[in-house]
C-alpha cells in the first residue's frame, strides 16, 4: 500500500512539473502558430525546427518576458518582415478580393436556394 | 449540346490550370519584406566576437559612410563562397564591414577568419539568432547594406554574394552622395 502511495505521489509530481512547464510556453505556442515560418514552405514558426524558428521562439519569450502582449510582438514582426509574416492578413487593396469572395458566394448560394425552395 | 458545353468547359479549366501551375513552377517564392517597411533597430545590444564588451549597432555603423552588415556562420558553406566579395569591398574607403557571427561557435568561428581572411572591420556575436531577428533576417548568409548618415537601408541580399550583386553593391555606393 505504502509503495502505491508512493508512486502516485512520484508520478503526481511528474506531472505536476510537467504542467507547470508547458504553462510558461504556452503563451509563445500560441503566437508562434499565428506566424508563417518565412524558410520553410508551408509551415508556421510553431511547427518548424528551423534556426530561424528556433530563434524566433526565443524573442517571442523575451518579448513576453519584458510584458508585451501579444498585439505588439505582432506589429514588432511585422514592422521588420512585413505582412506575410501573420497567417491573418489585414484588409487592403491586395488582400480584398480574398475577404469579399466568400462573404459574395455565401449570398449567392443564398439566393440559389431560395429559389429553389420558392420554386417548390 | 449541352454535354459538349459541359466537356468543353472542363477540358478548358483543365488546360487552363495546367499552364496556371506550369508557370508557378518557375516562379520562385522566397519572400522578402518591403525595404521601406522595416526599420532597423540601431539600439540592439551584441557582445564582440574577440572581446566580452557589449557595443550597440548604434555605435558599430558611427564612423563612415556607408555599413554593410553581414550575417554570416562558420557552418555556413554559401558564405565560404560570398567572404572573396567582402574582401573585395574592403577596400572601399566609404564603406565599413560589419560581421554578425550567426549561431556559432566561437572557435569555429575564429578559424574560418584565421583561414579566410578578415573583411570586418568589427564583428559581434549572435549566439542565440535572436539579434538577427531584430535586423529583419532569414539566416545566413545575409547582407544589407545601410546609410549611415540618414540611417536607412539601401539593399538587402538573402543568399550569398555573387558577382551581379557585388557589382551592384559598388554602384549603389558610388551613386549614392
Amino acid at each position: 500500500m505504502k509503495i502505491k502511495i508512493l508512486i502516485f505521489i512520484i508520478i503526481w509530481l511528474v506531472s505536476f512539473f510537467n504542467f507547470s512547464y508547458a504553462d510558461n510556453s504556452e503563451k509563445v505556442d500560441q503566437i508562434s502558430k499565428n506566424l508563417r515560418c518565412l524558410i520553410c514552405q508551408g509551415q508556421s514558426v510553431y511547427d518548424s525546427q528551423s534556426d530561424f524558428a528556433l530563434s524566433m521562439k526565443i524573442l517571442i519569450q523575451n518579448k513576453i518576458d519584458e510584458g508585451q502582449n501579444d498585439e505588439q510582438i505582432y506589429d514588432f514582426l511585422k514592422s521588420k518582415y512585413g505582412e506575410w509574416i501573420v497567417y491573418d492578413p489585414e484588409i487592403n487593396k491586395n488582400t480584398v478580393l480574398l475577404w469579399v469572395l466568400p462573404l459574395i458566394l455565401f449570398v449567392f448560394g443564398g439566393i440559389l436556394i431560395l429559389r429553389k425552395v420558392s420554386i417548390k | 449540346m449541352v454535354k459538349n458545353i459541359k466537356l468543353i468547359s472542363v477540358v478548358f479549366l483543365v488546360i487552363v490550370s495546367f499552364f496556371i501551375l506550369l508557370k508557378g513552377l518557375n516562379k520562385t517564392n522566397n519572400y522578402s519584406p518591403n525595404l521601406n517597411s522595416s526599420k532597423i533597430d540601431f539600439n540592439f545590444k551584441a557582445k564582440f566576437l574577440y572581446s566580452d564588451e557589449e557595443t550597440t549597432l548604434y555605435e558599430l555603423i558611427n564612423d563612415k559612410d556607408f555599413s554593410i552588415i553581414n550575417i554570416w556562420a562558420s557552418w555556413c558553406l554559401p558564405c565560404r563562397d560570398e567572404h572573396s566579395f567582402l574582401l573585395n569591398l574592403k577596400s572601399l574607403d566609404k564603406l565599413n564591414i560589419i560581421g554578425i557571427n550567426y549561431k556559432d561557435n566561437e572557435i569555429n568561428a575564429k578559424k574560418f577568419i584565421k583561414e579566410l581572411g578578415n573583411p570586418y572591420s568589427k564583428i559581434v556575436v549572435d549566439p542565440s539568432g535572436v539579434n538577427s531577428i531584430e535586423l529583419g533576417a532569414y539566416g545566413v548568409p545575409e547582407t544589407i547594406l545601410i546609410n549611415n548618415n540618414s540611417k536607412t537601408i539601401l539593399k538587402k541580399y538573402i543568399g550569398p554574394l555573387d558577382d551581379k550583386k557585388f557589382a551592384e553593391l559598388k554602384l549603389i555606393i558610388k551613386n549614392e552622395n
